[in-house]
């Protein structure tokens, strides 16, 4: 008895282990994209995975779609429009398992991690098949001399005044040096209530803030955070920038709460008039008209520091596209790339967006929009765009390092020299 | 008498039939035994494919080096461990994480107890206890993300949380309750506290009308009073339901992510870190998901030292 339950027992086991790998074999031989067409010629289906279409106007960007299905009728595209941090959270997982779709929106911030696991395909050799000339594009996102990452339509983060508070404050222009915005930030906080000068949002669920409100002080006076690649937070201008951030909050013109400020709270507080300057994306100019029609503000080139007179480089974001390593049709996926970079339907793409063609010969219709979105391509224009952590691997990771750091500081737990060589020290380990 | 005239050549043939039948009967036991194991293999299957295969998997992920970033991964043995172990921000997680679960539970169950027995006493009238019932249930109709957004919202330094406390004379500026390192644990506990003590009234409401009336009236004969009987009637007969319960809740709450995600997301200053945002960060952040599974089996471990007692006070009783 006690046999026949051993052998039973080996049965079963087996029986469970072939049907586990039968399974297992069964799921992951779908291959990387679920694509169908795998013929030459037939028809294919693209899988798109962005968040773009989640941030456009309703049906806006299924019409681009369709003009492409119409101009290219074996090739079917299916979008999977989700939120950004839905869409990064899915392709991260995606890119481990590599089973990310065939074409998959970007951030700059994501392309050295999904290059390196060998999740999207280098673009470079891709261009070079299909005869496509790279001088028309405005940048490349490269790791190790390859593409990997176009930028389709890029966003930039000028500084936004609410006009009605600068002048209810006494402040007659927007500030353009530091020292300006210290003292127009005290004078708004001056005006008591709940109001503030600035938001500095320092979450460190998603620590881009450091990014976008903090580093964009560092650039926008022409400084870098790297050297040859490599780390270099204890040079002069990084600490200038942080201990203008520490002066600002030691100056209480910061809004409360920012160490676990989202951006959307950001937003929110200026719509409301509760803060009354912040550096912003561009994109979100639609969604402050629609919150609050009325709110009476424009948008400037970032402050520098006293006496610069440089070109001043400018935060920005972009929607970038890459094409998965493991899909069966990069071909037909690079024609889709091609026809999103195309002179006219990228301008489209970016009018809409509330953003700048990655096409250089693209030309957004700059009268159709909001007449800030006029401005601001003046501004993009007189400086250059700058975001050091684009192409830089574990990105934000490097950002929430220092996060923690600069919490620390705000906090009093510890000086920006400390801070900064702790911070150097910790990056040091990751692009050392 | 009658005798038996046996043919030697039938012999054999009977013997064959005899040995035929027996197989059959092997065969019909088999299939008998079969059948039951036809109708668990679906689910033995999904558990298999859903559970026992993502946890080796991750089990053996623990150790190595980094996989899935690294394409040939190959064995490192307690490397891995050692280096969770011995993380600052870890052990930080392992407290905070204590201290969450822990206060949850204690106030789920003093809470959930209290409005259990408001809705079962006989002092409040039907309707009166409809409109009670269907108030304190409301928290257990929302959603993480509206709970994580509605508390954001009440607990902002303009907050109307403030504005009460500074209508009340409470305090006198603003608080920042979320970031404020020596406030933000304390605030998104109180929000899981908020959103998870209907699931224990409601446990606890059906026990306490299962408490047959005898014993109170007993009670009440021996001259009891209502402390006397809350102690000595009430809670030995609630024991096995509140424990079970504070253990479910504990091994739940240690796997809240997406209240404490969604809030603060571990800060300010990591003072709401929790295991469960420590393990997100390795794997999605830093890209690390050897040492992310080595977290994510620690994790394992010890809510399975937390079933295992469950499982135990279920077969006492």
């Amino acid at each position: 008895m006690a046999v026949r339950a051993t052998r039973w027992k080996r049965l079963m086991s087996a029986a469970a282990v072939a049907a586990t790998l039968a399974l297992t074999a069964a799921c992951g031989s779908g291959g990387s994209s679920g694509s169908d067409g795998a013929a030459a010629g037939g028809p294919v289906t693209l899988e798109f995975a962005q968040w773009w279409g989640a941030e456009l106007p309703a049906g806006e960007f299924d019409k681009i779609i369709s003009d492409f299905t119409a101009q290219n009728p074996n090739i079917t595209v299916k979008l999977l429009s989700a939120p950004y941090a839905s869409t990064k959270q899915q392709l991260v997982t995606s890119a481990a398992s590599q089973t990310l779709p065939d074409v998959v929106g970007l951030d700059g911030a994501w392309v050295n991690d999904f290059a390196k696991q060998g999740a999207i395909t280098d673009l470079s050799t891709l261009m070079t098949e299909a005869n496509y000339d790279p001088s028309q594009l405005a940048s490349q996102v490269q790791v190790a001399d390859k593409t990997y990452m176009i930028p389709v339509v890029n966003f930039v983060y000028p500084l936004f005044v609410n006009k009605d508070l600068l002048a209810k404050a006494g402040v007659t222009s927007v500030p353009t040096t530091r020292t300006q915005f210290l003292d127009a930030a005290k004078k708004i906080s001056a005006i008591g209530g709940d109001v503030k000068g600035w938001a500095l949002p320092l979450d460190s669920a998603v620590p881009n803030g450091v990014q976008n409100d903090v580093m964009s002080w560092l650039w926008a006076s022409g400084g870098s955070m790297l050297q040859d690649g490599k780390p270099n937070l204890s040079s002069a201008p990084v600490k200038s920038a942080v201990e203008f951030v520490k002066n600002l909050n030691d100056a209480g013109v910061i809004a409360p709460g920012s160490l676990t400020m989202k951006e959307q709270d950001k937003v929110e507080k200026f719509t409301n008039g509760q803060v009354g300057m912040m550096i912003d994306s561009l994109a979100h100019i639609n969604l402050i008209k629609k919150n609050k029609p009325d709110l009476n503000f424009e948008v400037a080139a970032l402050p520098a520091e006293d006496g610069y007179t440089g070109e001043r480089g400018i935060p920005y974001a972009s929607w970038g596209i890459g094409i998965s390593d493991s899909t069966e049709h990069k071909a037909e996926a690079f024609k889709f790339v091609q026809y999103l970079l195309g002179k006219d339907v990228n301008a489209k793409l970016s009018t809409i967006a509330n953003g700048f063609p990655g096409n250089k010969n693209a030309a957004p219709d700059l009268n159709a929009g909001d007449p800030r979105f006029k401005t601001a391509f003046d501004i993009y224009q007189q400086g250059y765009p700058a975001n050091e952590f684009v192409g830089l691997p574990k990105s934000e990771d490097l950002m929430r390092r220092f996060n923690e750091q600069l919490q620390l500081v705000l906090t009093g737990g510890a000086s920006v020299d400390d801070a900064l060589a702790t911070t150097q020290q910790s990056w040091s380990a990751v692009i050392g | 008498m009658t005798s038996a005239n046996v043919d030697p050549a039938a012999a054999p043939l009977t013997a064959a039939s005899a040995g035929g039948s027996a197989s059959g009967r092997r065969h019909a036991g088999l299939t008998r035994r079969l059948v039951p194991y036809g109708y668990l293999s679906p689910t033995m299957l999904l558990l298999t494919v859903l559970m026992v295969v993502p946890i080796v998997m991750v089990i053996g992920y623990s150790f190595r080096d980094n996989v899935i970033v690294n394409k040939n991964p190959v064995f490192a043995g307690l490397v891995n461990y050692a280096k969770v172990l011995t993380d600052a921000d870890f052990l930080a997680a392992l407290q905070n994480t204590a201290v969450f679960i822990s206060v949850s539970t204690a106030a789920h169950l003093v809470l959930g107890l209290t409005f259990a027995m408001m809705l079962n006493t006989k002092l409040l009238g039907g309707i009166t206890k409809a409109v009670f019932r269907i108030v304190y249930i409301l928290p257990w109709l929302f959603t993480i993300a509206v709970i994580a957004v509605i508390w954001r919202l009440l607990l902002d330094p303009a907050g109307v949380v403030n504005y009460v406390l500074q209508t009340l004379g409470l305090i006198q500026d603003g608080v920042s309750w979320l970031g404020e390192p020596g406030t933000a644990l304390w605030a998104v506990t109180f929000a899981n506290i908020w959103s998870g003590y209907p699931f224990f009234m409601i446990s606890l409401l059906a026990a306490l009308q299962g408490i047959s009336a005898d014993l109170y009236e007993a009670a009440a004969v021996d001259g009891t009073n209502w402390l006397q009987r809350f102690v000595h009637v009430t809670l030995p007969q609630l024991r096995p339901v509140i424990i079970s319960m504070a253990v479910l809740d504990l091994i739940w709450t240690s796997q809240q992510f997406a209240l404490i995600w969604m809030m603060t997301g571990g800060g300010p200053l990591n003072s709401t870190e929790m295991l469960s945002t420590y393990t997100y960060k390795q794997a999605f952040s830093e890209y690390e998901f050897a040492t992310a599974s080595a977290a994510a089996v620690i994790v394992l471990l010890l809510t399975a030292a937390l079933a295992f007692f469950y499982v135990r006070q279920q077969r006492e009783q």
